[in-house]
């Protein structure tokens, strides 16, 4: 099965187990989404609940958020998660929030989810790691699902979960195939990472298509006799520090590969947390390779450049290990 | 239906809804009176903006719903809160930052939430909440009730992108939502001609092609006359639409601006005062003998004591303890 279709499996699923389960966003319905990740549900589920919204993200996700405060349960598809960048003042101001300010009174169980990351010569405005935005934010929770069964099982635990939930796929993935449980409960639990290969000589962290790369150094530098272990943390938010912290433990090194721009990301985070939780047992500085702190470029030769290629993660992880 | 209305001056005034609307008005008033006196004595922090003036417009139009509905505003929310029927008590205690508050002491003034009443909240960004009272009426309609929306804000919503999606989409999508603006001329400090191009708020109505009307916001009994027969209508047909109440801030944004004499004038403010929403209906209710002078007197009394006693609570209410800080960031 693929990636697309595992999402539209989940989706589908928890749209017939539960009433209050309804998808919206822009082309959803009748053009079956930008990228088909909700192809026939408008055939199986009816314009009730799978609602088409003109161009406003802003307004439809706060009308997402409105509904959860009356118990409904929404799924917002975001065409492209640069976009949600014109919804951020409701994720963060309204979804986030309102359990907090309320005191509890009401929760917010939105899912908004769509493609984000990397994309192919997409240039700056279509290609950003926009996780970076959200899971600052406490209230919110991030996923962000590397493989088919991932992209499954996260999913509807994001739709089953009471809070706001950024669930942020990649338009290079959709296609990718994998094995993916049939079984209806079939669900990976929100910040459980997975250790997707195991190693001796250093823990690299890495998810989506950084993941993909990491993997195929791997096997690169294994006939150098450096042994890597991957762990994709799934769910930055909560992020599972003990499975990074622990696997570091047994490596003594640890470097943190991301898409994104460096600055303030995901690899500053896992460095000051494994610095913190783990000094003593590091053999080496905490390494991040990052994407370059650059806008995407649309040129190809620059794109190439704008991202952490294979061999500039495999030279880092040598230095690493030397 | 550009004009503003008066309710039908001949209309018998029914004692009982006479009693009702002048105590609500008094209750808000004399609360956010002693709010800005507990201020002064350092008891609120942060932002506090009063509806002083304005009082007219929350009392009537809620007084057109049934306890089941919804209403949603922004930061200047005490009146629609108490309007809609939070425990004075509980809402002096949020303002206090304390436990006893609506939302355990964590919202403040700007947020108030009460889910038993059916009360969404106040929200600080301008705008913000539109979409959310839009996402309420879709909620209703998804579940098949025949509640409605009230969705209060002011004229410094208009300009923002929100209102405009939001109208929109509550056109679009038929959802029974009456927006509220209750314009009362400046946006902060910035007065209505400097910041919209089209000063007539109702006929943006127009556009989205919904039921548009403006309102004396200065009139209890004109306010619940026409937001009642845009909730009738909301409730039967599904429908939105946009009430512009023409009412005036008596104080000024926020006790930042205490006065707001900056940009507005004090003969202005004085004017505007001679139209006292609260004075108009008590004169209205003795000249129709819906009440007597001393009935107003007693009124005054009893809600004053109220509010004394909600001042007590929110005194003798605890700070939250430090765990709180930590608790209802997520929903377990």
């Amino acid at each position: 099965m693929t990636y697309r279709e595992a999402l539209n499996l989940a989706i589908r699923e928890e749209m017939r187990r539960d009433p209050r389960v309804f998808v919206m966003g822009e082309e959803v319905g009748l053009y079956e989404g930008a990228y088909k990740v909700t192809q026939g549900l408008l055939k199986e589920f009816g314009e009730k609940r799978i609602i088409d919204t003109p161009i406003c993200e802003s307004g439809f996700t706060g009308v997402g958020v409105g509904a959860a405060m009356l118990g409904l349960r929404p799924v917002v598809e975001m065409m492209t998660f640069n976009f949600s960048i014109l919804a951020l003042d409701q994720i963060v101001n309204s979804a986030a929030k309102l359990c907090y300010m309320s005191g509890g009174q009401y929760n917010i169980p939105l899912v908004v989810r769509g493609p984000g990351g990397p994309a192919s010569q997409l240039a700056a405005q279509h290609s950003q790691s926009m996780e970076t935005y959200f899971y600052h934010v406490p209230g919110l929770k991030v996923v962000r699902p590397s493989t088919p069964a991932d992209a499954k099982g996260l999913l509807k635990s994001s739709i089953r979960d009471d809070n706001p939930v950024i669930f942020i796929e990649s338009e290079t993935l959709y296609a990718i195939k994998g094995e993916v449980p049939e079984d209806p409960e079939y669900m990976i639990p929100l910040g459980q990472a997975a250790v997707r290969r195991e190693g001796t000589d250093v823990t690299v962290v890495a998810y989506m298509g950084m993941l993909y790369r990491a993997l195929e150094v791997a096997e690169e530098l294994a006939q150098e006799g450096i042994s890597m272990e991957i762990v994709d943390p799934r769910t930055l938010r909560p992020m599972d520090t003990e499975t990074i912290v622990g696997s570091v433990r047994k490596t003594h090194r640890c470097v943190v590969i991301e898409a994104g721009a460096g600055f303030a990301g995901m690899g500053s985070e896992i460095a000051a947390e494994v610095q913190e939780e783990a000094f003593d047992d590091l053999d080496a500085p905490v390494a991040r390779i990052t994407g370059e702190n650059a806008p995407m470029p649309y040129a190809r030769n620059l794109e190439l450049l704008k991202t952490p290629s294979k061999a500039k993660i495999a030279a880092a992880i040598r230095k690493v290990c030397a | 239906m550009a004009q503003t209305k008066a309710a039908i001056p001949n209309a018998r005034l029914d004692a009982e809804v006479a009693r009702r609307l002048l105590t609500q008005m008094q209750l808000i008033r004399r609360f956010e009176e002693k709010a800005a006196e507990m201020y002064a004595l350092g008891k609120i922090g942060g932002f506090l903006h009063l509806y002083i003036g304005q009082e007219a417009v929350a009392v009537g139009a809620t007084s057109a719903t049934r306890v089941d509905d919804y209403a949603v505003s922004s930061y200047r929310e005490h009146g629609h809160c108490l309007a809609k029927g939070s425990d004075p008590q509980r809402v002096m205690a949020e303002l206090f930052g304390r436990v006893g508050g609506l939302s355990k002491g964590k919202g403040g003034s700007m947020h108030l939430f009460d889910k038993s009443v059916n009360f969404l909240g106040g929200h600080g960004i301008v705008g913000a909440h539109l979409p959310l009272a839009a996402g309420a009426g879709f909620g209703i309609k998804y579940k098949g009730g025949d509640q409605v929306v009230l969705c209060y804000f002011g004229d410094g919503a208009v300009p923002e992108g929100e209102f405009h999606e939001s109208m929109n989409l509550a056109a679009l999508w038929k959802l029974p939502v009456i927006f509220i603006c209750e314009n009362n001329r400046y946006a902060m400090g910035t007065a209505i001609h400097r910041a919209l191009a089209q000063t007539e708020i109702w006929r943006f109505a127009e556009t989205y092609g919904i039921h548009g009307e403006a309102v004396d916001g200065m009139d209890v009994l004109a306010v619940r006359e026409c937001v009642g027969r845009a909730v009738e209508r909301a409730r039967r047909d599904k429908v939105p639409a946009l009430i512009e109440a023409r009412t005036y801030r008596f104080r000024g944004h926020s006790m930042r601006d205490p006065a707001g004499a900056v940009y507005r004038t004090k003969e202005e403010v004085e004017r505007e005062k001679m139209r006292d929403p609260i004075v108009l209906f008590a004169e209205r209710c003795v000249k129709d003998g819906a009440l007597t002078e001393a009935d107003v007197k007693l009124i005054e009394k009893a809600v004053s004591d109220q509010v004394d006693d909600a001042v007590a609570f929110a005194d003798a209410s605890p700070v939250p303890p430090p765990e709180d800080l930590f608790t209802d960031v997520y929903k377990d």
